[in-house]
């Protein structure tokens, strides 16, 4: 009986994040049909474009993930959740673009010794 | 008879406590700690989508990207991955409720999407394999596989982790440590679901664009 009563009074709460698991639903099966739909269909011509907007769709669709199935906000866990999140984020970003700038670089201006 | 009731009083009392601290989940402290080893894990991929990065082109004569990847199973994988996250949001409110069958009911048909996104997956692996394009054969093809093999091993594990919730929801029912689990399960389900989202754009479908 308990139980059933602690629920109800978090209630609204919970409408809330149904409401915003299923807008998530909605917007992920778009995010992901998009940029399929793009590589198997091609209507745009140039490559570069093309992977400019799956790559663009891809990173809407990882916040969009996070926030609507991960449940992160800027109160939960008084904001440490979300200061996580950022840190990790910023870690990602140099790991992954640091890596392929420099090594590309590296690639193109130092040729192999004939 | 006593002692039972007060046992569960207690534990509705502890569930309350939790609820209060955080009113997503349950689970206080805990919960806290598994988003820091999510975001550990996160780290752990992005070294590996940056080692793929690194030697994406690097073919050493052999199989490119358009060649040999097939983007129609890829996009029947990413349906069954989404589809499963999407069925493990189902189960949440269930599990929330005490409702104990329906819970069982969507853990196992998350279960279910999650096998045949490995399946599909082992089976693509063997037919790359079999065709010549192992990881022994380039940079690219070692990194591929070691990116979406690491992937797969998380969704191996999420398997694992779902049978035991299956059964351990039979052997104790829906008490407050068994919700706190499932919730870690379900974000651990979901970051997978992220991670995938990295692996089939920037892996995939940028690799038979460029």
């Amino acid at each position: 009986m308990s139980t059933h009563s602690l629920h109800v009074a978090s209630d609204g709460n919970r409408g809330h994040g149904r409401r915003s698991y299923w807008t998530g639903c909605a917007l992920a099966v778009i995010l992901t049909v998009i940029p399929f739909w793009l590589v198997m269909a091609r209507p745009l011509h140039d490559p570069g474009w093309t992977a400019a907007i799956i790559f663009a769709l891809a990173l809407v669709q990882i916040v969009v993930h996070v926030v609507s199935f991960l449940h992160l906000d800027t109160q939960s866990e008084e904001g440490w959740t979300l200061l996580a999140f950022l840190f990790t984020a910023v870690i990602v970003i140099l790991t992954i673009g640091g890596s392929v700038w420099v090594m590309y670089h590296l690639n193109t201006n130092m040729m192999p010794m004939p | 008879m006593t002692d039972r009731a007060l046992n569960t009083q207690e534990s509705a009392i502890t569930w309350h406590h939790l609820d209060q601290e955080d009113h997503d989940h349950g689970g206080g402290a805990t919960i806290l700690g598994f988003w820091i080893y999510l975001m550990s894990d996160a780290l752990i991929f992005a070294s590996l989508f940056a080692m793929f990065g690194v030697v994406s082109t690097s073919y050493a004569g052999g199989p490119v990207p358009r060649q040999i990847f097939d983007i129609p199973l890829v996009a029947l994988n990413t349906a069954l991955l989404l589809a499963s996250s999407i069925t493990f949001g189902q189960a949440i409110p269930h599990m929330e409720a005490g409702r104990l069958s329906s819970t069982r009911r969507w853990l196992a048909v998350t279960g279910l999407l999650g096998a045949a996104f490995v399946g599909v997956e082992l089976y693509e692996f063997a037919h790359l394999i079999a065709e010549g394009a192992g990881p022994q054969r380039s940079a690219f093809l070692s990194a591929f596989f070691t990116l979406v093999g690491t992937h797969g091993a998380h969704v191996t594990v999420g398997l694992i982790w779902i049978a035991v919730m299956l059964v351990q929801i039979g052997q104790n029912g829906l008490n407050g440590e068994i919700k706190r689990r499932i919730v870690c399960l379900s974000m651990f389900w979901h970051f997978i679901d992220i991670i995938w989202i990295g692996v089939f754009n920037f892996v995939y479908l940028y690799g038979v664009i460029r």
